[in-house]
């Protein structure tokens, strides 16, 4: 084991706006947060890698379209395909999504308006970068805030996702049941974020960067940045 | 506007004007040099109209930086940070094109923050529209918030707050302001003491230049709007707000780097005013290049590249010897930059293209030389509408009836189908959230946070203008302090109807005398905002409704106090006293079909002393709810802070004024509280000692709001009244 904190590295694209949250949550949670840029070729040695949220390149094409063409996304998908943890939130998992790199799509909220509202997620299983330290049925209380958050998929694909289990996260009411009023999008399946078969990229559409500090609202986060801090700080040793 | 007038006239000049002009050059003016004065005098760039009263306002105190007069106001919060604020109208463009007029005023505010060297931390958007029984005012809204968060969203700054009216005097001309706050180590701010020198570069970055927004501030913002409106749309402008994203950032780091001796946005007339404004302020000329311009379109005449309003564009003054660096970051986020031209000894400023020399015009005469009017004034004969007041109407309405019309009320209804359209959170710092009397954004490595609200009293303010902005400020600050924050400072958005009309400027000039009053009373100096006149249209003004933006400083945001009741068995107390004064209030006008008599009458020193309780309460953590009582009295008041906390009342109103009254009027200078038993002996102690009234109303608990011997209601009745009204009413 070596001393040092997990070291989870936060791209910046032009036009994204979480950035510096995701790194003061992972600071939060004690990781060191690594500034990571796009147009660079450099992981930076990093234990985990977070696609932040916001508009990148201004997203005029469809969500994500043209940040997976960054420099950098060579080198998330070699840190992916070698194991490594690839967390992605909101705009991060629209380009997970672009990417190949999740199966499925982001459109349009269903009732075609941005929505920013807290949400009640449920945790669907531990197999994940962001839920290795929770027990599946766990309700976590998370923000999301998008225009193009609803989750859609093919009906075999869909299929697939669910019978694979590939679902992490799911809205649902805060007793953790389903309820028609807690999907703030019109996502299939009340799908608020999945995981790769392999199981070590996630993405969500919630915020959990926005979710650590109790000072500006709930900690429906926390556990996910712990997850993630874990199973980097595994990487790291 | 016929072809057939002079090209001055078609500008925007007058006669006098274009004599003035004449005199300054020594000669006739060309059409290049025409249309930079007709973009600089117009009234929105020049405040001709309004600077003579405007210099009535108190714009001193401890704790001002800087004042009026530049780019944004800003304040010290201690610990070397300030605050940079200011508000400003984006109407006529809404009104024309709601989505972009409305995205493109987001664009300007912002751009006015980062030009003083902050990062935007904050927006806010105060907006009023006509009654949404009308298809184009709920088109109208859809519009204008759609354009607010399709741009706030995209940039990365958080909305937290706002508020918004219908009124019918809006339905032609809706109201669209915006502020912004930023925050900055004070020591870098950029401000006009910034030493600038002769020879420094003129270096353009972002978004090249089109055609679109020529005449924004001339032929859009300093006209009436009148039939035919729509095919203005040329002059509005489109937003990029990715392009403005990659502008904060560049800027930011150029300013972190101190690569800079001065930066200004391009806003209303473009580089023409970027450009006399940044030379006319170091006391210097300027020669202009607009062959070195890029272009988004090759055919532009030289009028045009002076006075086109295309977004997202900065103009840096940078030493020689750091243009590569400059560059260089720029090029990091992708920026264009393109130095334009140079500062220069002398006051001309030259402007060049193609080789010849285009216009050329001293600098100051566009900026500080330019012409100052005092308009005729008189004071409206409405004695009818005051003497018929609805304080004395016989009332036939249940009362249960009336507080149900009240709740759905768009006034006063939720607005959280408009804020939920927002991303109020993103920057993380965001404490008190939309849907609050104030928001509360937390100073990063601090505990300390600024508390931020916006009033406008247009109802009051068409009743009588002065007690209407004296109203607006001081229920700006009571919002603040209802956080337990300080209120330090305002900056103030008056919007107006025609200035030529001498019943406006008469509104205007006691507006102005009224926030100068409540200003002075709370040592709330005013340090910027913004004027806009001639929203009517159909020569029917809009409400005179000054909108205050008010900023606070809270020391420790853990102590801060929310709306919401807090569970069962706290005791609700009354702050301040209840009068018969039902005069321009929102009662009067949705029960009682009537916008008339007086409003209530302001003592500005016990509103002050309310405030000082207010913040002392939040600093020695004895209230465990504090909220505001305004639009709906203390009905509405009591049932939001139920609402909010999910937690029943029972109530006992005092008992000398009629049942309507003690529910429904709008007395100043009160608030809602509710205290632990336990500490109500301190409280009431507290309240003694500074000379606030209070009137213990009841306590909190159960499922339902109990009005002791008038009605009752579940709280979950009352909710689904109160969050269903609006999106039931733009459902149609």
């Amino acid at each position: 084991m070596t001393d040092r904190p997990p070291r989870v590295g936060v791209v910046t694209f032009p036009g994204s706006l979480d950035d510096r949250d995701a790194l003061r949550a992972v600071r939060f949670m004690g990781g060191e947060g690594v500034p990571l840029w796009h147009a660079e070729r450099d992981l930076r040695g990093v234990d985990a890698v977070i696609l932040p949220g916001g508009f990148s390149y201004g997203d005029y094409l469809r969500c994500g379209a043209i940040a997976r063409f960054a420099p950098i996304m060579d080198e998330v998908r070699a840190f992916a395909e070698a194991g490594g943890a690839v967390v992605g939130i909101c705009n991060g998992f629209q380009i997970l999504c672009e990417a190949g790199l999740l199966p499925g799509a982001l459109i349009r909220n269903r009732q075609l308006r941005f929505v920013c509202r807290w949400v009640d997620v449920r945790v669907e299983t531990s197999a994940s970068p962001l839920t290795g330290e929770i027990v599946a049925g766990d309700v976590l209380r998370v923000p999301v805030k998008h225009g193009e958050g609803q989750f859609v998929a093919s009906p075999a694909d869909l299929e697939r996702i669910e019978a694979e289990r590939l679902v992490v996260f799911r809205y649902c009411s805060p007793d953790g049941s389903p309820a028609e009023g807690a999907n703030p999008n019109g996502a299939s399946n009340a799908i608020a974020g999945i995981r790769s078969e392999a199981g070590n990229v996630v993405g969500l559409m919630p915020h959990p960067e926005h979710a650590v500090d109790p000072d500006v609202g709930a900690t429906g986060g926390q556990p996910m940045f712990a997850s993630l801090l874990s199973i980097a700080q595994a990487r790291a040793a | 506007m016929s072809s057939a007038e002079p090209l001055h006239v078609r500008l925007g000049l007058t006669d006098d004007e274009l004599e003035e002009i004449r005199s300054t050059l020594g000669r006739e003016p060309n059409d290049n040099e025409l249309a930079m004065y007709a973009a600089m005098w117009s009234e929105h760039c020049s405040y001709k109209s309004s600077k003579v009263h405007l210099r009535s306002l108190p714009t001193e105190g401890p704790a001002v930086l800087v004042g009026p007069g530049q780019d944004a106001g800003a304040v010290d919060l201690g610990d070397g940070v300030a605050a940079v604020f200011k508000i400003e109208s984006h109407s006529h463009p809404s009104a024309v094109e709601p989505y972009q007029g409305a995205a493109t005023g987001v664009g300007g505010i912002v751009r006015d923050i980062i030009s003083m060297g902050a990062r935007p931390v904050a927006l806010l958007d105060p907006l009023r529209f006509g009654p949404l029984s009308d298809e184009r005012n709920r088109w109208l809204l859809g519009g204008v918030v759609a354009g607010i968060g399709g741009y706030g969203n995209c940039i990365g700054v958080p909305t937290v707050g706002g508020e918004i009216g219908f009124a019918e005097p809006h339905s032609a001309n809706p109201t669209v302001n915006v502020m912004c706050v930023g925050l900055a180590p004070a020591e870098r701010l950029i401000t006009a003491g910034r030493e600038v020198h002769a020879g420094s570069l003129l270096v353009l970055f972002g978004a090249a230049t089109g055609r679109d927004g020529i005449g924004g501030v001339s032929v859009l913002a300093s006209r009436t709007l009148e039939e035919g409106a729509d095919e203005r749309r040329p002059s509005v402008q489109i937003g990029d707000p990715f392009a403005e994203k990659l502008l904060i950032e560049a800027s930011l780091e150029l300013i972190e780097r101190d690569l800079l001796e001065g930066l200004q946005d391009l806003g209303g007339a473009g580089i023409t005013c970027a450009v006399s404004e940044s030379a006319a302020r170091a006391g210097l000329g300027a020669e202009l290049d607009l062959d070195a311009v890029p272009l988004r379109e090759p055919d532009l005449e030289p009028f045009e590249i002076l006075t086109s309003e295309s977004q997202e564009r900065m103009l840096a003054i940078v030493r020689a010897e750091h243009l590569d660096d400059v560059r260089a970051v720029c090029d990091r986020w992708g920026l264009t930059t393109a130095v334009i031209g140079r500062l220069v000894e002398g006051g001309r400023l030259e402007v060049s293209a193609g080789g010849d020399t285009v216009a050329e015009v001293p600098a100051r005469s566009l900026t500080e030389d330019a012409p100052v009017y005092t308009r005729p004034m008189s004071e409206p004969d409405d004695e009818d509408a005051i003497a018929d007041d609805p304080t004395f109407a016989t009332v036939t309405t249940p009362v249960d009836e009336a507080f149900v019309t009240l709740l759905r009320s768009p006034n006063v209804a939720s607005k959280r189908w408009v804020w939920e359209q927002y991303d109020s959170i993103v920057q993380g710092g965001t404490i008190v959230a939309p849907g609050s009397d104030a928001a509360l954004v937390r100073i990063e490595g601090t505990l300390k946070a600024v508390a931020l609200s916006t009033d406008g009293k247009g109802r009051f303010g068409t009743l009588d203008p002065y007690l209407g902005a004296a109203h607006a400020v001081a229920e700006a600050a009571r919002n603040v302090a209802c956080t337990g924050a300080t209120p330090l400072a305002i900056t103030n958005c008056l919007n107006f109807g025609s200035p030529e009309r001498p019943d406006v400027m008469w509104q205007f000039a006691q507006s102005v005398r009224g926030i100068a009053d409540a200003c002075r009373a709370f040592e709330t100096p005013v340090t910027g905002g913004n004027v806009s006149f001639y929203n009517e249209a159909s020569a029917s003004a809009i409400w005179p409704t000054p909108v205050i933006g008010m900023l606070g400083l809270i020391q420790d945001y853990r102590l801060a106090v929310r709306g919401a009741f807090e569970g069962s068995g706290s005791w609700i107390y009354l702050l301040g006293e209840t009068f018969a004064e039902l005069g321009g209030s929102e009662f009067a006008e949705v029960v009682l079909g009537t916008v008339a008599g007086r409003p209530p009458a302001l003592d500005l020193e016990r509103e002050h002393r309310l405030h000082a309780l207010l913040i002392e309460g939040a600093r020695s953590d004895l209230f465990e709810s504090a909220h505001d009582c305004a639009e709906g009295g203390v009905a509405v008041a009591l049932a939001e802070s139920a609402i909010a906390g999910r937690t029943g009342f029972a109530a006992t109103l005092p008992g000398d004024v009629p049942a309507h009254v003690g529910l429904f009027s709008e007395s100043a200078s009160r608030a809602v509280i509710s205290v632990a038993p336990e500490r109500a002996t301190e409280f009431e102690d507290t309240a003694e000692a500074m000379h606030v009234p209070f009137f213990r109303l009841g306590d909190t608990g159960g499922p339902r709001i109990v009005f002791d011997g008038l009605f009752e209601m579940d709280v979950a009745e009352v909710a689904a009244h109160y969050e269903g009204a609006i999106p039931e009413l733009l459902a149609g």
